[in-house]
């Protein structure tokens, strides 16, 4: 560090000198190939976190929400799969749509995706979140969500039973794993 | 000294069942303004139906409500049967109120799970799904299709019923009705429940009528109004039920009439079985009706509801009308809300049963 950097350290508030050393620390790690490294080795372990303990958005929109609770009711019992519905983006990893999107539901979508952090995924569940469904020429219901959202899964049917439900969250859980993405010193 | 804010509720929140908005004004903790704000999941439904051929409308009026789907199915045929002018066979009228009583049931548990889960109490949904599943393999066996059956058709029923039917139907509902009392009992014997519904959202048989409220909010209230006995469609005619009223209008008073609601189903689907005859259940239709307008209503599982349909002589309605019942009770939320305290939004909005697809068509 030359003396330049340390002038300009002892001026910074304690926040951004925290933010400049780990800026730093990342860099470095990136930069020497440390971050690889070290991805290579904990991914297993992140992704054997994530896969495992999913948590959807307790969001129901239209129809196919039915299906979606009958899914974690006594026959079906998805929580054995980890799958435990939040009620609050911020808590959750899974935007599970279940329904028809329309105009007025849109930009609320988009700031609920966005209010997620990440690692996040998106899956579609129904013919009206994948491509509009029986609504094709409605004019007011967006046709498919992954015309402004990208959609990881996409699970057909109308409503698809709990089982291409449950099908598809075990699709979910192998992407999961085949990504196989490192996390260290990201957000 | 107070000072009143406005909170926001939805449309992303775990007590809106469906995608709608709640805007309450309180002071402290009570209510003093309540604005209900919908349209998010409107598609120009009586639009888009002007495109479609007659029977084509059929599933997507099964979409409309997917609480109870069968009865608006069920509605948009008997709407278009009056404008073609046909008798739909007597068996067909059989295997129609069974199927409808059905569907009030399985409506009514969903109801009760949603209710479980608003109210603080997971075992409610647990046990009232699981009842409904009951019913919902019954109606697999019968049309394929778990919850958007496609199976009534403009002059009878799509298929009769399958070998066994009857048999398994009788063994559902001897299953079924002796727990209705266990759901009872998860209910009523829980302090909780009852604390948190007696005396909670009332409304006196004045303004029920006023507001428009219909179905078992409005008998709540203590009116005697049932479609089914007053302006009897299908076979209601010759069957023997009772209609449930009771007199308090509270949320607790909602809920004993959609219990008793059930008993009384299960009563009229063992007197269908019983009366079925043997015949044919469908009869050949012309594709275009004549002239004419025709209107319908029935009792859904959430109130009245109704369709008002014009033919033009074309395959295609000219224009079809839906009065939801869903959409009044919502407008008649606020006078429930009032003067409660913010606490009871999810006891007052989770009883009315909200079902949003048919609110915003
Ligand atoms: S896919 Fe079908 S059942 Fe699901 S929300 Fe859309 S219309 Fe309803």
């Amino acid at each position: 560090m030359d003396i330049d950097l340390s002038y300009q350290a002892m001026t910074m508030t304690a926040k951004q000198f925290g933010e400049m050393t780990q800026n730093f620390i990342r860099e470095t790690a990136v930069a020497t190939g440390a971050k690889k490294a070290i991805d290579k080795l904990t991914a297993p372990i992140w992704s054997w976190g994530q896969r495992n303990a999913i948590y959807p958005l307790h969001f129901g929109i239209a129809c196919c929400a039915l299906e979606m609770a009958a899914a974690s009711a006594p026959r079906w019992d998805a929580e054995r799969l980890g799958l435990i519905y939040r009620s609050s983006p911020r808590q959750s990893d899974v935007l599970l749509l279940n329904g028809w999107i329309s105009a007025k539901m849109r930009p609320t979508l988009r700031r609920l995706y966005e209010q997620m952090p990440a690692p996040k995924w998106v899956v579609a569940m129904g013919e009206c979140s994948v491509s509009g469904g029986p609504w094709y020429d409605a004019y007011n219901v967006i046709q498919g969500v992954d015309t402004f959202i990208p959609v990881d899964i996409y699970i057909p049917g109308c409503p698809p039973r709990p089982d291409a439900m449950i099908d598809g969250f075990l699709k979910l859980n192998r992407k999961i794993t085949a990504e196989n993405r490192g996390r260290f010193l990201d957000d | 000294m107070s000072e009143e804010m406005w909170i926001n509720m939805g449309p992303q929140h775990p007590m809106t069942h469906g995608l709608w908005n709640l805007r309450v004004r309180v002071d402290g903790e009570t209510m003093t303004a309540a604005e209900p704000i919908v349209g998010y999941l409107h598609r120009g439904w009586e639009k888009m139906v002007e495109n479609r051929t007659y029977p084509q409308i059929i599933p997507l009026a099964d979409r409309l409500c997917y609480g109870s789907s069968f009865t608006w199915s069920h509605l948009y045929c008997l709407a278009a049967e009056r404008v073609f002018n046909i008798e739909v066979p007597e068996r067909a009228q059989y295997i129609r109120t069974a199927c409808i009583e059905m569907q009030r049931i399985s409506s009514h548990l969903m109801w009760l799970a949603a209710v479980g889960t608003d109210l603080g109490s997971y075992t409610i949904l647990l046990y009232g799904m699981r009842e409904r599943e009951l019913f919902l393999d019954l109606m697999v066996e019968l049309c394929g299709a778990r919850m958007t059956y496609n199976y009534v058709r403009i002059g009878g029923v799509r298929n009769d019923t399958p070998p066994d039917f009857e048999r398994n139907v009788t063994r559902v509902l001897d299953t079924f009705e002796p727990r209705i009392r266990d759901l009872e009992a998860l209910c009523d014997e829980c302090e909780t429940f009852r604390m948190r519904t007696i005396d909670i959202g009332k409304i006196n048989a004045a303004d029920a009528m006023n507001l428009g409220l219909t179905g078992p909010s409005m008998r709540a209230s203590g009116i005697d109004l049932d479609l089914r006995r007053h302006d009897p469609y299908e076979i209601y005619d010759e069957l023997d039920f009772d209609v449930c009223t009771h007199t308090d209008g509270d949320c607790y008073a909602r809920y004993r009439v959609r219990m008793d609601e059930m008993r009384e189903s299960v009563k009229i689907i063992r007197q269908c079985l019983e009366k079925m005859p043997k015949g044919p259940t469908r009869v050949k239709v012309p594709r275009c009706p004549p002239k004419g307008t025709a209107v319908a209503r029935v009792e859904d599982p959430r109130g009245e509801s109704l369709m008002y349909m014009v033919s033009d002589g074309t395959d295609k309605p000219y224009r079809l009308k839906v009065r939801s019942p869903n959409y009044v009770n919502l407008s008649a939320s606020p006078a429930m809300l009032l003067g409660n305290k913010i606490s009871d939004v999810p006891a007052i909005m989770g009883v009315l049963d909200m079902c949003i697809g048919e609110t915003d068509r």
